[in-house]
């Protein structure tokens, strides 16, 4: 049955079978028009987007199933846009496709490899170069190019070093003092602590003598969580109860993972959850860390309150807060 | 006069000016193969087509500037909220820049498309073969420009200073931090101090609109001119051989074929950019470090990143004081610089196992390298598990899983499923080379039953056609490299540990099932 086969023998190309634009002059015809059709499309697009343009108001909505309300000015934009677009397309390849000739062609290609001559010449050519500069002999010139030359890479490395201070200590520091007064966000209203419920969470920010000095800089490392909870509802060392007042524990917002703000807060298992690498942290247990990536508990801030019952600070941060760096415990 | 007369004339004026008639002659007879999968490296090039017409358009409102403004704008739920310029002018052309939203959206819709199709065009240049000799060159800048792209598309989607973008920036600022020894230092170059400060979004502008594209132009400008220079490859087939290339000539099957499909696409990217919206920064509100909107998610080709540092275990190291960021530094850098030199090396490692130094044009059908097929199943397996971690938190609440147990199902299955996939697609290409083996000797099925004389049925199987028989079986099958641990005169060879690790993978890489022969053609007869 398979006499005619032989394995690995090339058949050929097939040969070439004619559309029937190729034959049929109507055919042929008929595909220009359809051609001219698509690129009359693309010009209604065109038409569609300028409409759009001068005529529809920016603040118009219209309703499209599955699509809900649309702005009716960017949706005839884009539509007309696309349509614009897609139809020069569309008939370019169809013209292409039906009425230009598609005869595959068989073009050889050549080895890159030179010849052996050309090669050798070459070898020799670059040998010879390279000999008669004295590179290989004049080994001075070779080893003082060298250190020339890698030592002039340092001055862009040099000219780069403006783009920033070198860190400093404020690296490790907040605005957080003893006595600073936490302060709500928005707001900037000091905190009594009868004004925290039990069972409910607040970000707050240390006092500004003037909040609009309060720049991003500083929420990146001040913001701050407060959490109140039935003080027998903690498992803590007694050093750090000691840091809470009345069942209210302070930790800062900013995730000892990669810094993200740990937003979330589960109010029936007391855990803080970080949204960007979902680090969990048992608030009962210090923001001990119970799942996910961080590797650090978030540092908690020792409060209590002044004489009128307003909550402050009583001590700095113990460290840095946010993500880990190289000199983090120094 | 005629449209040919005229070009003709035209084509006459260039020669006059330039001699050049002889090379654009041959030009634009060059013949171009014709396939689907070879169109996915032309979207990336028309997307990046339509990313610089585009964000051209945006810079000309775009303001890269982290000074404090109040916001004014017709935007009411943000009236008076204190931002930055860069974000009131991202609101600005969102509402006000008639079109603007539309080349936001297109842009953003390109850049998505731009690395899916790299992403896609990298998968068949790797599962053909494509990349071998001569075009190792071609295949290290590609994976320089999906690189690249990763980093483009990140600064892109941090330019408008919104609250999800900002959160990318501090993610970012986290991983450099946590470089051993010079972390804080880069961190503070990159950032003119501490995080944010005021200056890193005009820095990433000029990186975004100038130094990349500039790097994206003359790269791909170099990658097209090796594509034209090499000829493309082509798949097997009746009259294709190493020696030759068949297809259409540019002028003008290509030529209309390919420039249609450019506008094909563009139109395509205005129809999403004109529907389906993406990245609304208005209803994220400005970036501020104390905040943060849950389902917090990356553009997709960093989501497999993300879910890498996701999954890592909570490893710190301290000693003498300094701190070393394991939870961070191995998802964040480690693993990925092993993958992408791993694949960017990845043709002077397969040379090295198979030994073949010689030039291919023919594409392989991925079933006859089963290694190589089953390498990239691994990988891709690799990529998905990750990808789904990062996404952990939209998975756990759109199906009512708990983000726990995704996260340790994903940080088993990375080490799990990866080999699986191996070991699984590496016994389907062996069986499709034995159906492929079939198929030649005893026909195809033709679904007809026939009873014989005995009351015994039998399906009646019809040969196949030459040309179907000669793709089946045109291609080679190398043997395993011998490479015994001693050399002729019985002394060991140097290196008997690489030697030995070679000839382990060497043997594996040549397992095959025999394709065809004239002897079993023969043999078959005979029955």
């Amino acid at each position: 049955m398979s006499s005619q086969l032989e394995p690995s023998k090339d058949p050929g190309l097939p040969a070439h079978v004619h559309r029937k634009t190729d034959t049929d002059p109507k055919a042929a015809d008929r595909a220009e028009r359809q051609v001219a059709a698509m690129f009359g499309i693309s010009a209604l697009g065109t038409v569609l987007l300028i409409v759009s343009y001068v005529f529809i108001p920016d603040d118009v909505f219209v309703f499209i199933p599955i699509m809900g309300n649309q702005n009716a000015h960017q949706l005839g934009l884009g539509l007309g846009m696309a349509i614009a677009l897609f139809f020069i397309g569309l008939g370019a390849i169809h013209w292409a496709k039906t009425l230009m000739p598609d005869q595959e062609v068989v073009m050889q290609r050549h080895e890159f490899r030179s010849p052996e001559q050309d090669r050798k010449d070459f070898v020799d050519t670059v040998k010879e170069g390279a000999a008669s500069s004295g590179l290989g002999r004049r080994s001075l010139i070779k080893k003082s190019l060298g250190a020339a030359l890698g030592l002039s890479a340092l001055s862009p490395i040099l000219l780069l070093r403006d783009l920033g201070p070198l860190p400093g200590p404020e690296q490790k520091m907040t605005n957080w003092k003893s006595g600073t007064y936490l302060v709500t966000d928005p707001g900037d209203r000091r905190i009594k602590a009868s004004d925290l419920e039990v069972g409910s969470v607040a970000q707050v920010m240390p006092e500004f003598a003037d909040p609009k000095d309060r720049h991003l800089d500083d929420i990146a490392k001040d913001a701050l969580l407060l959490i109140r909870l039935r003080p027998s509802e903690f498992n803590l060392e007694p050093d750090r109860l000691a840091m809470t007042h009345e069942g209210i524990i302070a930790f800062s917002k900013i995730c000892s993972h990669m810094g993200c703000a740990v937003a979330l807060y589960e109010q029936t298992t007391k855990h803080l959850l970080c949204p960007c690498h979902q680090s969990t942290f048992d608030v009962t247990r210090a923001a001990k860390v119970i799942f996910g990536p961080a590797a650090r508990p978030l540092p908690q801030l020792d409060i209590t309150v002044d004489g009128e019952g307003y909550l402050i600070a009583r001590k700095p941060f113990s460290e840095p807060v946010g993500p880990s760096f190289w000199g983090r415990e120094k | 006069m005629t449209v040919e007369a005229k070009l003709g004339q035209v084509a006459n004026y260039v020669d006059e000016r330039t001699g050049a008639a002889a090379f654009l002659k041959k030009s634009l007879k060059k013949v171009f193969p014709d396939h689907w999968s070879f169109l996915l490296g032309e979207v990336a090039l028309y997307s990046f087509v339509i990313l610089l017409l585009s964000g051209t358009f945006l810079t000309f409102w775009f303001d890269p500037s982290m000074r404090e403004v109040v916001y004014e704008g017709s935007y009411q739920p943000l009236e008076g909220v204190k931002m930055s310029a860069a974000y009131a002018s991202a609101l600005h052309i969102s509402f006000e820049v008639r079109g603007g939203l539309l080349m936001r959206q297109i842009h953003h819709w390109a850049a998505l498309i731009f690395m899916a199709a790299i992403v896609a065009h990298l998968l068949r240049v790797f599962f053909t073969g494509a990349f071998r000799k001569p075009r190792e060159g071609n295949w290290i800048i590609g994976v320089g420009l999906l690189t690249l792209g990763i980093v483009e598309g990140f600064l892109g989607y941090s330019l408008p200073d919104d609250l999800l973008s900002g959160t990318g920036i501090r993610i970012a600022e986290a991983i450099i931090q946590a470089i051993p020894v010079v972390g804080s230092y880069l961190s503070y170059f990159a950032f003119g101090g501490v995080f944010p400060g005021e200056l890193f979004i005009p820095r990433i502008y000029i990186v975004h609109v100038l130094l990349l594209p500039g790097a994206f132009l003359a790269l791909i400008t170099v990658h097209l001119m090796l594509v034209w220079y090499q000829k493309h490859t082509q798949y097997p087939g009746p009259g294709r051989t190493e020696k030759n290339v068949v297809g259409y000539p540019l002028m003008p099957m290509y030529m209309a074929k390919a420039g249609g499909f450019f506008f094909i696409v563009f139109g395509v990217t205005a129809f999403l950019g004109a529907v389906a919206s993406i990245n609304p920064i208005w209803l994220y509100g400005p970036y501020t470090p104390a905040q943060i909107s849950a389902g917090s998610q990356p553009d997709w080709y960093m989501g497999w990143l993300d879910g890498l540092v996701r999954m890592a275990p909570p490893i710190e190291t301290y000693f003498f004081g300094y701190t070393i960021s394991w939870n961070i530094l191995i998802p964040g850098l480690i693993i990925p610089g092993i993958l992408f030199t791993g694949m960017a090396l990845y043709p002077f490692i397969e040379s090295w196992i198979t030994g073949d130094k010689r030039e291919h044009h023919l594409l392989d059908r991925p079933r006859n390298a089963p290694n190589r097929t089953a390498l990239g199943a691994m990988s891709l397996t690799f990529m998905l598990v990750t990808l789904i971690n990062g996404g952990n938190d939209l998975i756990a609440t759109h199906f009512d899983l708990s983000i726990n147990q995704i996260m340790w199902g994903t940080r088993i299955g990375v080490f799990v499923l990866p080999p699986l996939a191996f070991i699984i697609t590496k016994r389907l290409c062996l069986s499709l080379q034995r159906a492929d083996r079939e198929l030649v000797l005893h026909g195809r099925e033709t679904g007809r039953l026939l009873r014989m004389p005995s009351g015994e049925f039998v399906e009646v199987h019809e040969p196949i056609s030459p040309e179907k028989a000669f793709i089946l079986t045109s291609h080679e099958q190398m043997p395993a490299l011998d490479l015994p641990a001693v050399d002729a005169r019985g002394v060991k060879r140097a290196g008997a540990l690489k030697n030995k690790l070679r000839a382990r993978l060497s043997k594996a890489n040549a397992e095959a099932i025999p394709k065809v022969s004239a002897d079993d053609l023969k043999e078959i007869e005979s029955h």
